[in-house]
């Protein structure tokens, strides 16, 4: 760590980690909620624990993004952050706002929540992921903005690199296209065209310009490799995920009324989003096969290794999966969907989280080349163990979508399973998942467990070949 | 040729980046091609309709265009890896060759556009309007790169030693307008 005020990363990366085991928690809720349907109820209903699950995994990853902008923007400007207060202040601001929303999902009945945060002043509660209170997103507006600001200051009055460029555009997106989700037209077909704006244009569009940057930014200090090599990749990688990206965004325009052309153009360029996704794979072990020093910390490494993988096949492979038209005819909000969900967060911007936090917090408890060898052994168990539940849920929701689909898709009518009577013919794909998901669970104990693991800190960087002064 | 490979040594043009580059954009256009021809043979009356609304006549002026600034744009490498002047030269004149295009396409659109014709009319229009509209905003990005080009020769910024950017540039711009000599047989002759 070059930098003092670097270390306001830390609280970030802690609350976004406890958010992420709040979020498993409800993930294994909600499997059991699948094949038990009354379990917790009525304290905590299907559609409660769905919420609370969807909008956790959102926060942390939020908290995590930002974790990784507190650490990285100053020691790529090569400058202190502008302000470490705000930092402090937007963390206690957000951290409490966050808490309180989940809390009032838990504890109020929702209609009673958009009652008493006056959602009836600006209706934009009651969307799937955006179910936010609308104070609660003026909130997260506000932080953003003000994070953005305190960023932009650090960035300016620094060293311009092509990964703080990159990393703030693909921020300064996430922020505007978070507007999109206080405008709620009345009209159904219009306000999924707004809704997809927020959700997709994040996760295919901006949200791949800050993976990228942060797994560019990772890769140069893990290899050494010269940084106009890897500020090439990623230009030419964030060019493709917005190319693919954006028109991409028709692939959920097929059935909510919009002109037919659309199945042609969100069919062929969501064909081309595994590119980008390919693209970071080969950036990513190319770089490492190139590499100049044989950094020590190994776990890292790992995870810089796996994200690209994972967001390949999660994203790539399982999005292209049922992203053609005639095929989503068939497929649409089956349990595909929730495969390909799963995979594709995971691999993507999990794993990218826990790459930056693998490669930071050592260096920010003052262990610059890694945690001792034991500590990784443990770290890297829990990626192992989670990342190989996370392919079992998949290929079990898998197996329950292709199942659901041919039962109560394509029979003809009459003939169709009703939903219920599909979901209990795929009962044992749900228990499956399930136990797959306590797998999961234990990969999270252990992966916790390694920030606890003292013993001997790593040994020195072994250096191969000439040594870049500024990697 | 034979002169030009005993001169230099076999290399790859411009950056492997922008390479990659154009292979991601060649396969775009590929999958939309193959879907052209897919949903032709699915309903081809509608197509051969639709060939009739347009005016191979202006398309034919554009691929004029388009193959002149190529052709300019190729001699402006040239003229720089043998360091003589007038690169900047080609370069504009090359992006004003390119303009023939840009102006004859507006023409076309707000003709067609005019006549009722739009990217829902029926799947020949919706090929037709997305597949020119989307390389005629390839066009335009190329001609601002082979601005960008011109104002760093004249500026100095490239000599005849290093030819990446010339290259990576022109590499880009012959891309795009290969991509129209399949689009205008394949729009305005065999639909």
């Amino acid at each position: 760590m070059k930098y003092e005020s670097q270390r306001v990363a830390m609280p970030y990366f802690i609350f976004a980690l406890i958010l992420f085991a709040g979020q498993i928690v409800f993930g294994l809720i909600l499997g059991l909620q699948y094949v038990v349907g009354d379990f917790l109820f009525p304290e905590i209903p299907f559609n409660v624990a769905r919420m609370v699950h969807t909008n956790l995994l959102i926060v942390w990853l939020l908290f995590g993004f930002m974790g990784a902008t507190y650490y990285l923007v100053p020691e790529e400007a090569q400058t202190e952050l502008h302000s470490p207060l705000l930092a402090w202040i937007l963390f206690w601001v957000f951290a409490a706002a966050g808490t309180l929303t989940i809390l009032g999902y838990l504890f109020v009945d929702y209609a009673t929540l958009a009652d008493i945060t006056m959602n009836k002043l600006l209706p934009t509660m009651g969307r799937e992921f955006l179910e936010q209170p609308t104070i609660t997103k003026i909130g997260i507006a506000v932080v953003v903005v003000a994070f953005l600001y305190n960023i932009s200051m650090t960035a300016l009055k620094g060293r311009k690199t092509v990964v703080n460029i990159v990393l703030i555009t693909g921020l300064v997106g996430l922020a505007v296209l978070w507007l999109f989700s206080f405008y709620n037209p009345g009209n159904l077909a219009t306000d999924k065209y707004f809704w997809w704006f927020v959700v997709h244009l994040w996760v295919e569009g901006v949200w791949e310009l800050i993976m990228g940057a942060i797994l560019a930014y990772v890769l140069i200090k893990l290899t050494g490799v010269d940084r106009e090599v890897i500020e090439k990749w990623l230009y030419v990688i964030i060019a493709m995920a917005l190319i693919t990206g954006i028109i991409g965004t028709g692939h959920h325009f097929f059935w909510i009324g919009p002109p037919e052309y659309w199945l042609w153009l969100g069919s062929v360029f969501s064909a081309l989003e595994p590119l980008p996704f390919f693209m970071m794979v080969v950036f990513a072990f190319t770089m490492i096969n190139r590499r100049r020093r044989n950094h020590p910390n190994k776990a890292a490494m790992l995870w810089a290794m796996g994200t690209t993988v994972m967001a390949f096949l999660g994203a790539g492979v399982w999005g292209f999966l049922h992203t053609l038209a005639p095929v989503n005819y068939y497929t649409h909000g089956s349990q595909i969907t929730a495969a390909h969900g799963h995979m594709a967060f995971y691999g993507a911007y999990v794993m990218i989280v826990l790459t930056i936090i693998s490669y930071a917090v050592p260096i920010m408890r003052g262990r610059p080349y890694g945690n001792s060898n034991t500590a990784q052994v443990v770290e890297m168990w829990g990626f192992w163990l989670m990342t190989i539940s996370m392919v079992f849920i998949t290929l079990f929701l898998t197996g329950a979508g292709v199942l659901q689909v041919w039962l109560q898709r394509i029979p003809e009518s009459g003939e169709a399973l009703s939903f219920m009577a599909g979901q209990d013919q795929i009962a044992l794909f749900y228990w499956m998942r399930f136990v797959a998901g306590a797998f999961f669970m234990a990969g999270l104990v252990v992966y916790f467990g390694s920030f606890f693991i003292k013993g001997q800190a790593s040994p020195a960087e072994e250096v191969r070949g000439p040594a870049t002064a500024d990697a | 040729m034979t002169e030009l490979q005993a001169r230099r040594p076999a290399h790859l043009p411009g950056d492997i980046a922008v390479w990659i580059f154009i292979f991601a954009e060649l396969a775009v256009f590929a999958i939309m091609f193959i879907g052209f021809g897919i949903a032709r043979s699915l309903d081809p009356d509608t197509f051969h309709a639709g060939r009739q609304a347009l005016h191979p006549w202006t398309g034919l002026i554009n691929t004029f265009g388009l193959i002149t600034a190529s052709y300019l744009v190729a001699l402006s490498v040239h003229r720089l890896r043998d360091r003589k002047p007038g690169t900047a030269a080609l370069l504009w004149a090359g992006v004003a060759a390119s303009s023939i295009y840009t102006f004859g396409k507006l023409w076309e659109y707000a003709d067609l556009y005019g006549n009722g014709y739009n990217l829902g009319t029926d799947t020949f229009f919706m090929f037709y309007f997305f597949l020119t509209f989307f390389h005629f905003m390839h066009v335009v990005l190329g001609q601002i790169i082979l601005v960008l080009l011109a104002v760093k020769v004249k500026k100095g910024d490239y000599n005849g030693d290093d030819m990446n950017g010339m290259e990576s540039g022109a590499s880009y711009w012959h891309m795009v307008d290969l991509v129209w000599l399949v689009l205008f047989p394949m729009l305005y002759v065999l639909a």
